[in-house]
């Protein structure tokens, strides 16, 4: 089986008659950890889309274990994990009710399964809560614990530490320190640096 | 070697240059065949023994609800192939053909009524081939909406393209249970002529017409086309030298 | 506070349980349509509130034509199947435009595209939960609506019946234009511009089967062909509806 690495060529993508990435270009093998820096507008949030294969660049193509995306999609997407902006989260549905219908429907999940993550992002008293009433740092570590719990070679994180406190990203370094370790691949957009916990990161700047 | 002409029809700056050479080979011939279809329908064909000289509106309202249903189908498959293989002069051909088609509909409902007046003594009647051009209507209108609510134009290339092509799967199913609704309630159809008795003075300038009619949407279609492409590649460099030229 | 003890050793443990490759055991399509479906309908008994919504919109439709056009029962006995139909197409409208729209804003129909399962099966699974949520109880309603426009009492299993099959193709035509017009503020009139053409024949064929059944006459024909618009609904329309939602995530 092929190891697993992402190569992004060339890619080329316009957003009406903005020309947002011009010729992306770069390659990530297992434990790589990819840092995406850049002024608002410079295009992160597009170019961590195309490569979920979301976006349909004009030029240029993403290749996972040597082969096109495209070719296979479900199973790439199935190897990936993507957190955007705003955690995906049912506000009508507890922390708990939240995970097991976003990981269960992608894997069975136990229930022990649950209660670990929870506890591992600190959500064990707030985790039967409805999502409405938590805060913007809560509903993150939620978004987190669902990380954990999707246990994926490939993690695309958009802004991952938005809303944490010192202590939260912390556990965001942890996280992708452990991801790494495992010989994960992470790629994260941040406006700041990554946690002192993830060592060897590359970085790419975006400019407008 | 033989699919680089093919090639070539997904490169804007080529169809743009293609539809300007093309449009007078389908304008003149267009203005032509119309003019004479319009002078054997009106002058040169007898009257129908039945309704008398009100049914030449037919050579007006036959070649438009024909090309209304044409244009909406080339409009589909038009999407289709943008939406598969991602050709962005494709959804622009689908765009400039809904208000083309539109109008096509609108004229012919318009005939309808027309024709209606004098023979029913009401500028409506829910006839199976009317109510469908009705409906017909209100599918480029959706059509045309849907594009004109997405700021997009990729996106909104994409979204409209599917409805065209649900569009189009749908005509066939809506126009059968038009039909038989309409057999149901047995209202009275006038838009039957002596069909199987046509004399061929009265069938070739309708045909002429038809063709006509044809040639005329294609002439239209190129011009918009254009004027399409232009708009959509405003800041394409090919454009400075395009228009300069 | 987060000590990396046993809650992380729980997922490692998890992961290393498997090849390394990340691939833990999947879920199968069925598990995820089910999983979808049972998510829709708890969220839609969170807030029971917006229920009963489309279905007293339907009473309310079906009651302005008594007091619109006249109280005789005769009179009103012949439009029935018009005014049930017509109701129970805006009633459903209502509710489409809430198919995805919640979805689409907290980006969980972002994941659901990048599950690794078909889009398209789970799109079906919404639309069926649409379906039990507001089509299904239209159809209980409907006989409610037939005996106050003067439906005698036999027709009543018919019209439960065509408003129940032909409610199905309304949820599965209405998926599409639901997903097309997403991201669009205020897309009610577009949507409805837009769904209401492609209905037209589930209307016909409904409204002639409702007809019948309130004559008593052989509804078996038009109730067949509101089956085939339903089947061929199952059939396409989820496609078509995921396809629109991909478009909708670009």
């Amino acid at each position: 089986m092929l190891d697993e690495r992402l190569e992004v060529e060339n890619l080329h993508l316009w957003r009406g008659e903005r020309h947002v990435l011009r010729g992306v270009h770069f390659a990530l093998g297992r434990g790589g950890c990819l840092e995406v820096t850049g002024p608002n507008g410079s295009g992160k949030t597009s170019l961590l889309r195309t490569l979920c294969a979301l976006i349909y660049p004009e030029e240029g193509r993403v290749l996972w274990k040597g082969e096109n995306v495209r070719r296979e999609l479900p199973a790439f997407h199935a190897a990936l994990a993507y957190l955007g902006h705003e955690p995906p989260l049912k506000a009508d549905l507890s922390a708990r009710e939240n995970l097991r219908y976003w990981i269960g429907i992608r894997r069975r999940v136990a229930a022990a399964e649950l209660d670990a993550a929870l506890e591992r992002v600190g959500g064990s008293s707030w985790c039967d809560r409805l999502v409405r009433t938590l805060s913007a740092g809560q509903r993150r570590r939620v978004a987190l614990a669902g990380l954990a719990l999707l246990v994926v070679p490939l993690w695309i994180l958009d802004e991952p530490t938005t809303n944490l406190d010192t202590e939260g990203q912390q556990l965001v370094g942890s996280l992708i320190a452990e991801q790494l370790s495992r010989g994960g691949l992470v790629i994260a957009a941040v406006h700041q640096s990554l946690p002192p916990a993830v060592r060897d990161v590359r970085r790419l700047e975006l400019s407008p | 070697m033989k699919w680089t002409w093919l090639h070539r029809l997904a490169s804007p700056p080529y169809v743009y240059a293609l539809a300007a050479r093309l449009t007078p080979w389908f304008a003149w011939p267009a203005a032509l065949l119309i003019a004479a279809g319009l002078w054997g329908g009106l002058v040169l064909a007898p009257a129908d023994y039945q309704q008398g000289d009100g049914f030449r509106i037919i050579y007006v309202h036959a070649p438009s609800g024909w090309l209304s249903l044409m244009v909406y189908t080339i409009m589909g498959v038009a999407a289709a192939v943008g939406l598969i293989w991602r050709i962005k002069v494709a959804h622009a051909v689908a765009a400039s053909c809904a208000p083309i088609g539109a109008s096509f509909t609108f004229a012919a409902l318009v005939t309808g009524a027309l024709w209606g007046e004098p023979m029913w003594g009401t500028y409506w009647e829910w006839d199976p081939r009317l109510t469908s051009e009705l409906i017909l209507l209100f599918l480029y209108l959706g059509y045309m909406g849907l594009r004109a609510g997405i700021d997009d134009t990729q996106r909104a290339d994409r979204a409209s393209a599917l409805l065209a092509v649900v569009g189009v799967v749908n005509v066939p199913i809506i126009h059968y249970s038009v039909t038989w609704w309409n057999s149901l309630h047995q209202a009275p159809s006038v838009m039957r002529l002596g069909r199987p008795t046509m004399p061929p003075t009265m069938l070739l300038p309708l045909l002429l017409m038809l063709l006509g009619f044809t040639l005329y949407f294609v002439a239209l279609l190129l011009m918009r086309l254009r004027s399409e492409v232009l708009a959509r590649e405003r800041s394409a460099s090919w454009i400075r030298e395009a228009v300069s030229a | 506070m987060s000590t990396p003890g046993a809650p992380a050793a729980a997922l490692t443990r998890a992961a290393a349980a498997d090849d390394g490759a990340g691939s833990t055991p999947a879920a199968g399509a069925l598990d995820a349509v089910r999983l979808a479906l049972l998510r829709d309908l708890k969220l839609a008994f969170r807030k029971r509130g917006q229920l009963v919504q489309p279905l007293a919109f339907f009473a309310l439709v079906t009651m302005l034509f008594p007091l619109a056009v006249s109280p005789e029962l005769s009179r009103l006995r012949e439009i029935a199947p018009g005014v049930i139909w017509v109701a129970a197409l805006l009633a459903s409208l209502l509710a489409l435009e809430f198919l995805f729209r919640d979805d689409a804003y907290d980006g969980t129909l972002e994941q659901y595209a990048l599950s690794g399962q078909s889009l398209t099966w789970l799109v079906f699974a919404k639309t069926a939960a649409h379906w039990l949520l507001t089509g299904l109880p239209l159809a209980l309603m409907a006989p409610l609506a037939a005996l106050s426009l003067g439906a005698p009492s036999a027709s009543l299993p018919g019209i439960v019946g065509s408003v129940a099959v032909g409610s199905v193709a309304l949820s599965l035509i209405g998926s599409i234009g639901a997903a097309l017009t997403l991201g669009m503020k205020r897309s009610g009139a577009l949507l409805s511009l837009l769904t209401l053409p492609l209905s037209l024949p589930v209307l016909i064929f409904g409204a002639r089967a409702t007809q019948l059944a309130i004559s008593g006459g052989p509804l078996l024909a038009p109730l067949e062909l509101l089956g085939a618009l339903a089947v061929l609904g199952v059939t396409l329309a989820p496609l078509a509806a995921a396809a629109a939602v991909r478009v909708s995530l670009e």
